[in-house]
């Protein structure tokens, strides 16, 4: 296990250099100044003659790239002009509102969808069934603002039961704390629940077919515990797989949807960024999202050991 | 010993071969294909009729008519100055300028993003998919570029991009078509991969066929029906993303009448005027949906090995 974890480790690191060099060439292979753009428009001349000595902009690409990715191992990721402030604390400081959002997103989605899609695989073909198949195309095809706004104009706007916009600190009490993320997190949920209800239902389709669920089911064992200890337990794997492949889908959901609810988190970070044209804090936000994106799915990976017994690493 | 069958019982076999659909008719049965393909038909024919449909100039405004409700009267200038009564269909935005209009024309701008994300993305992801399949030398190095792109949530790569090149309607197709290259590619691939050990390849080669002659006779038909299924899911994803980047802020720039540029506009005034954002909506979720749901049906139909995985 302990040899395994080591080089599944091992392994995450070509990935994450070659994530790193793509991050790097986006800038390289834009037309224009490098030094200049990370300025902004507003920089002095001795400042982008700073930045030009500081990166080494004056040796071959190769020695750029060492030296950007020796800042980077350094946990420097460079300074916004924008923000006035280095980009990694500016991470650290929106990384509150887009955690809980996203943890909360996670809750209910998985609460939602796993029950849904195994009810649909027991009662195969029935209304709840056709009913999740036709809500999951749904959910794959409105976009999460007009859900966003949908959800206001009725939940908020009509019906009055949350509140529109903003975001309160954990710090400012666990209860408006989540009733802040209710709707925004509701929102988010929607494209997630299609994809792990969908999943969830095609394996657990497949285990209800093994010899061992019709023995479970010959030998008297009441349907739940069929279907719960029988069917899903050994469906498990490829449902874990989806939740962190879906992480993915989960980050740029967060981008729109914190735009749209005003939460001050990494997603809106990124907006205004890029609206602000702040390359530094783009190139920071881009290499944290993917780190994270990485490192969920090796901790996927390791879960199988515990889903599936048969897996021994 | 078992007898062999007579011969009558071959010609019967026959006969049902030859009476299975073709491929072409079981697609046209398929009510997902019929559905989903009815309702992109009369889309595009929209998006092709846009200026006869009642509509004006999507960039005309008129102050005068600021702010109205679905289906008020109102003026509208054009641009030699005469002014004409004009019913809103729709509504009209904050300058003035016709919804109805906007959204119409913007049926244009996310069937060519769509269509031309789809065919950037698949032209790539074919090219390099036979590159790495059938070069073995390349396969390793292309395939972790694959893996770099892919472990970047997708929608992060096409904002980046767009910030850099800025926003026109060719960088905005290409940064939406950069992630989604990844999967054709990997698609390909595996195709290859198992094509290449089919025994009319192995001839093909040893008969001293160019490598690139194998490639375009023999593997590139045997992947057209995955890539078609393929292709409809990008494009439906790609008129997502523009319509997110054009309502960001980050996509094509604002003059131009896209359905999420009109939603962007109607941010500020949701509370009072909510058709700005909800008609573009429609339009947006409707088209989505509709290549969605042809893209399923083509795929039960073309590629039946895929249907059975998902």
């Amino acid at each position: 296990m302990l040899a395994f974890l080591g080089r599944r480790l091992l392994s995450t690191i070509p990935v994450l250099l070659i994530v790193s060099v793509l991050v790097f060439l986006m800038l390289r292979l834009t037309p224009g100044d490098p030094a200049a753009i990370l300025a902004g428009d507003q920089a002095t001349v001795e400042q982008i003659a700073q930045i030009r000595t500081n990166l080494g902009l004056d040796r071959s690409i190769p020695e750029q790239y060492f030296i950007w990715l020796g800042h980077l191992l350094q946990g420097d990721l460079g300074q916004s002009f924008y923000y006035k402030t280095d980009v990694v604390s500016l991470i650290g400081q929106r990384l509150e509102p887009t955690l809980s959002l996203a943890a909360i997103t996670i809750c209910i989605a998985v609460a939602i969808a796993v029950p849904l899609g195994v009810l649909a695989a027991w009662r195969h073909g029935g209304w709840l069934d056709r009913l999740l198949m036709g809500f999951s195309v749904m959910g794959f095809s409105v976009p999460v603002f007009v859900l966003a706004y949908l959800l206001i104009w009725t939940l908020s706007m009509k019906l009055g039961w949350l509140p529109v916009q903003g975001y309160k600190r954990i710090g400012d009490g666990i209860g408006a704390w989540i009733y802040q993320l209710v709707l925004p997190s509701i929102t988010l949920s929607v494209i997630y629940v299609a994809l792990i209800a969908r999943v969830t239902r095609a394996s657990v389709l497949e285990t209800l077919g093994e010899d061992y669920v019709r023995t479970a089911r010959a030998k008297g064992l009441p349907e739940v515990k069929v279907l719960l200890r029988h069917a899903l337990a050994n469906a498990a794997v490829p449902i874990v797989t989806v939740i962190g492949i879906g992480i993915a889908l989960l980050i740029g959901g967060v981008v729109v949807t914190e735009s749209v609810y005003a939460i001050p988190g990494l997603g809106r970070l990124t907006v205004d960024a890029v609206l602000a044209r702040d390359f530094p804090t783009i190139q920071g936000v881009i290499l944290f999202f993917s780190f994270v994106y990485v490192v969920v799915n090796l901790l996927v990976d390791l879960s199988y050991v515990f889903f599936d017994p048969r897996i021994r690493y | 010993m078992a007898a062999s069958p007579p011969p009558q019982d071959l010609s019967v076999e026959a006969a049902t071969v030859i009476a299975r659909p073709s491929t072409w008719q079981r697609v046209r049965a398929n009510g997902s294909v019929r559905v989903g393909g009815t309702v992109l038909a009369v889309l595009v024919a929209i998006a092709l009729a846009a200026p006869w449909l009642g509509t004006v100039d999507p960039s005309l405004f008129d102050p005068v008519s600021r702010d109205l409700l679905p289906g008020q009267k109102g003026e509208m200038t054009d641009l030699d100055g005469e002014t004409f009564e004009h019913v809103f269909r729709f509504g009209s935005d904050s300058f003035g300028r016709d919804i109805y209009s906007r959204v119409i024309h913007g049926t244009r701008v996310s069937l060519v993003v769509g269509a031309f994300t789809a065919v950037v993305a698949v032209t790539f992801g074919v090219l390099f998919g036979l590159l790495a399949g059938y070069l073995r030398r390349l396969d390793g190095p292309l395939m972790r570029v694959m893996d770099g792109i892919m472990s970047i949530p997708a929608i992060l790569i096409a904002i980046a991009l767009v910030a850099l090149w800025r926003g026109s309607l060719s960088t905005v197709v290409v940064a939406i078509a950069i992630p989604e290259i990844p999967r054709v590619t990997r698609l390909v691939r595996s195709l290859v991969l198992s094509v290449r050990e089919e025994p009319y390849v192995e001839a093909a080669i040893s008969l001293g066929t160019p490598t690139w002659k194998i490639m375009l006779r023999h593997i590139l038909p045997n992947t057209t029906a995955p890539l078609i299924v393929q292709g409809t899911f990008i494009a439906a994803s790609g008129i997502l993303t523009e319509a997110i980047l054009s309502f960001l802020g980050v996509g094509l720039p604002p003059d131009i009448p896209t359905w999420g540029n009109v939603m962007a506009e109607g941010r500020e005034q949701f509370a009072a005027f909510p058709h700005n954002i909800l008609f573009p909506g429609i339009f947006l979720a409707l088209t989505v949906l509709s290549v969605n749901i042809l893209g399923d049906g083509l795929r039960d139909t073309l590629d039946p090995k895929m249907a059975r995985r998902t």
